[in-house]
This record gives C-alpha cells, structure tokens and sequence, in this order.
C-alpha cells in the first residue's frame, strides 16, 4: 500500500486517476481503516487528504451559508456555535454517527462517500440542499448531495474524482431543520429509518419543506410527496396523517428489507464498488 | 513494502519509530513504542479500549494509522500519572473498585480525562454519553461513572 500526502485536491485527483489499483481517500478513516482491517478494501494507493491547506476548516460563505471542509470532524461540527445555530439538524445528525471517539474523527464526507443508506450524516444535507465541490481529472463541478450516492456503498463519483467541501445554502429567515432517528437502542446504533426535514414558515402555517429518509431504500432518499403533504398547513393532524402516509409510500419502493436487523448490519462495511 | 519514517510527540517526549502505511497507531504504540497501555479490544472502533487524544482529541487509535501521527501530539495511559503521583481519576478508580480485569481501564481513563478538560463538572447524562463507545465488560459502569465524578468534585476543589 503507498501513503501520499498531495497538498491541493487537484494532485489527488491526479494520483487517484493515475492510480492501477484500488484507491482510497483517507479524511477520518473511521470506515476506511475499518474495511482495511477486515480484509474487505486493501487500497494500493491511499491518499490522505489532510494535509491540504483548509481542510478543516468552516466558514460562512459570500452568500450567508457554509463551507465545511472534507476533514472536518463530527466534533468540530457541534462545537461550531454559529452553524449549530444555522442547520441544527444537519449538526445532529452527524453527530448520531458514533461514539465520542469516532466522532473526534469522522467526517459529513467521509459519511457521505461511504454511501450507507442509513448514514445519519447524509438525510440533513439532502433535506438542506446542500452541494458538494467534486474535483476531478476534467475540473471541478458542483454537484447536489442527493445526486453522490446511486446504492449501498455506491456513488457517482468517476474515477479519480473526491469531493472538496460540501457548501449549505443561507438558512434564511423563518426556517429550520431537524434530524431524528429510530434505533432499538439509546446510543451507538444504526438507523432503522432517519428523517431530516428542513422547512421555513410564514405566520403560522409551513410555506416551504423538504424531507428526506434514510435506511428505507438502497440510498438516502428525498420523499418531495411529504414535504407537500405540509406545506400549507399548520402541522395539523389531517397534515401529520399526510405526511406519514407520503413517508411510508416511499419507502416500499425501495427494498423493505433494508431494516431487518440482519441486513442492517452490513451496511458499515458494506465494500464500495 | 518500504517503511516510513514518523516523528511525533507522546507524552510530552519527542518520538520516532519507523511503520508499514497499514499499521495503526495503536499498533506502533505498542508495538514500536512498548507502549502497552492502550489495549486491541476490538480493532473497528467499537469498544475504546485503545482511546488516546490526538492533539487534544478523543479517538481510537486503531482507527488511526501510524503514519497520520507525523507531526501530532499524542497523550496515552502511560503519561497521565505526574511522576510517581497517580491522577485523581486513577486513585478515584481504585477508591470505587472501579475496575476489575483492567483491559477497558486505560481507555476510560483517557476519555473521561479528556471530558473532564472540557467539561469539568459533567451531569451524569453527559458522562454516560462521553463514555459510550468505551465497553467494560466486567465491572458494570455504575461505579466507573461513579468513579469520574468524584475525581471531578476534587478536580473542582483543588482547582
Ligand atoms: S480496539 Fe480500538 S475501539 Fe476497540
Ligand atoms: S474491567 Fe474488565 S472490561 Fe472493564
């Protein structure tokens, strides 16, 4: 296995496409080095992407958003008072992924590109619009969040692509967001289903919303039938029945399956393609 | 396969030890280092048994490479004791009977000393949260939450 270094993304992208073998990036590595060790991803050529300049870094766009680096940790995240207070919802589900040791590692990316369907981190980005910078050996493109993962440990991403950061849009006035989950336990577990529904109000009644589910299909998915079964309404009952009934038509399109603990279980160190 | 060479600093003392990209941290530690504090309970990240700070942060070193050490600061079990004084924690530890067959010990240790640098007077709540991802199977964590919170209270004091 060769360790590089590169000290721009565009030197990544150059070792990862002129690469044989298998190739994997390494940003917190709490997936990555847990395949490794399994014996399911022997890279030939790592490359570790913390050592380009801002990596780590968040910080508020020209536009009023956010623009986390790929190294960020989960940790960071929640210690980050002016984010917490933009996308709470984005904050938390993140930090749902793990203990407080993975969280000193893992990263919004590193979740991302992982591609479980039942990663915490990714149903708040894709209810937030977020946007991931992509370079590559033919540049660089902006690419939503709901468009990197295609299925279980599958994304778009081409060969000798990585993501470079991950932009939120400018919460703006009246809005907010929120991730839940359900787990069999407290702590420490993997989603049955995760809902992250990102909305703005005017008065009192819900004037715009996205909704994504995570763990129901082979990738997270955005349900737009449940963001209208509330969009309009005050969150009445009639607009809660809605809603759930919009949320469970989803999901048996996908592969029900997917929550049957067995299945769950896989899904960790499910092996990229 | 060639090795690399990697200079860091663990417990306040300079280091080198040359490892294979494939090694964890947690495997140079003890391995190269005869740091054998940190223990392999389950190598995936799931039991903390192998938790040291990597520049002032909680991770597993087993999800850690060794060669990702170059040029960090890396605290350990071994360097928590002052001299021969042993940390309120591992004093309260024992005082708690707090521990039994030992292997999660270093690593609870290493967590809850970081919360307390943080968090200096933790809820319960919080330090069973902060303590999750570190598994003891003997002992029953009662006492080993019972344990962190009287050093807290004589951290607070002598503070
Ligand atoms: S050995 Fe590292 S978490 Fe179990
Ligand atoms: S004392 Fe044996 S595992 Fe905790």
């Amino acid at each position: 296995m060769r360790y590089h270094t590169p000290s721009t993304f565009e030197d990544a992208a150059r070792v990862s496409a002129g690469a044989g073998g298998v190739t994997r990036f390494l940003a917190g590595g709490t997936d990555v080095l847990v395949q490794l060790r399994a014996g399911l991803v022997t890279p030939d050529d790592l490359i570790d992407i913390k050592h380009i300049p801002g990596v780590r870094d968040i910080q508020r766009t020209a536009e009023g958003g956010w623009r986390i680096g790929v190294a960020v940790p989960g940790i960071a995240l929640g210690r980050h008072a002016e984010l917490s207070a933009d996308w709470p919802g984005v904050v938390e589900g993140m930090e749902l992924v793990g203990s407080t040791q993975v969280q000193g590692r893992a990263t919004l990316t590193g979740n991302l590109c992982n591609g479980s369907p039942a990663a915490d981190g990714v149903p708040g980005l894709v209810a937030a619009s977020a946007m991931v910078t992509v370079v590559g050996p033919e540049g660089t493109r902006e690419v939503a969040v709901a468009d990197i993962p295609t299925g279980p440990g599958k994304t778009s991403l081409k060969k000798g692509e990585l993501i470079a950061a991950i932009t939120l849009p400018p919460r703006g006035k009246n809005g907010g967001d929120a991730y839940l989950r359900f787990i069999p336990r407290t702590e420490m577990d993997i989603a049955v289903v995760g809902c992250a529904v990102s909305l703005t109000v005017e008065g009192d009644r819900i004037a715009s919303a996205r909704v994504a589910l995570g763990a129901v299909a082979p990738t997270v998915v955005l349900v737009p039938e449940a963001a209208s079964a509330i969009e309009g309404s005050t969150l009445d009952e009639a607009a809660l029945e809605r809603l759930a009934a919009a949320g469970s038509r989803s999901t048996t399109s996908g592969a029900p399956s997917l929550s049957a603990p067995k299945s769950r279980g896989c899904w960790p160190s499910a092996p990229p393609a | 396969m060639s090795k690399i060479h990697v200079t860091t600093t663990v417990n306040g003392d300079e280091t080198e030890f040359l490892c294979d990209p494939r090694e964890t941290l947690l495997d140079c530690l003890r391995n190269q280092l005869d740091l054998t504090g940190a223990k392999e309970g389950c190598g995936t990240g799931d039991c903390g048994a192998c938790s040291v700070t990597m520049d002032g942060t909680l991770v597993c070193s087993c999800l850690v490479l060794g060669v990702e050490a170059q040029g960090k600061t890396i605290e350990t079990i071994e360097g928590m004791a002052a001299g021969g004084e042993l940390h309120p924690l591992q004093r309260q530890f024992i005082e708690h009977a707090a521990l039994q067959c030992g292997i999660c010990t270093p690593g609870i240790l290493v967590a809850a000393k970081n919360l307390l640098e943080t968090n200096p007077d933790p809820t319960e709540t919080e330090i069973r949260y902060w303590l999750a991802g570190n598994l003891c199977r003997c002992t029953g964590y009662d006492k080993i939450v019972r344990a962190v919170q009287a050093a807290a209270a004589e951290m607070r004091e002598t503070a």
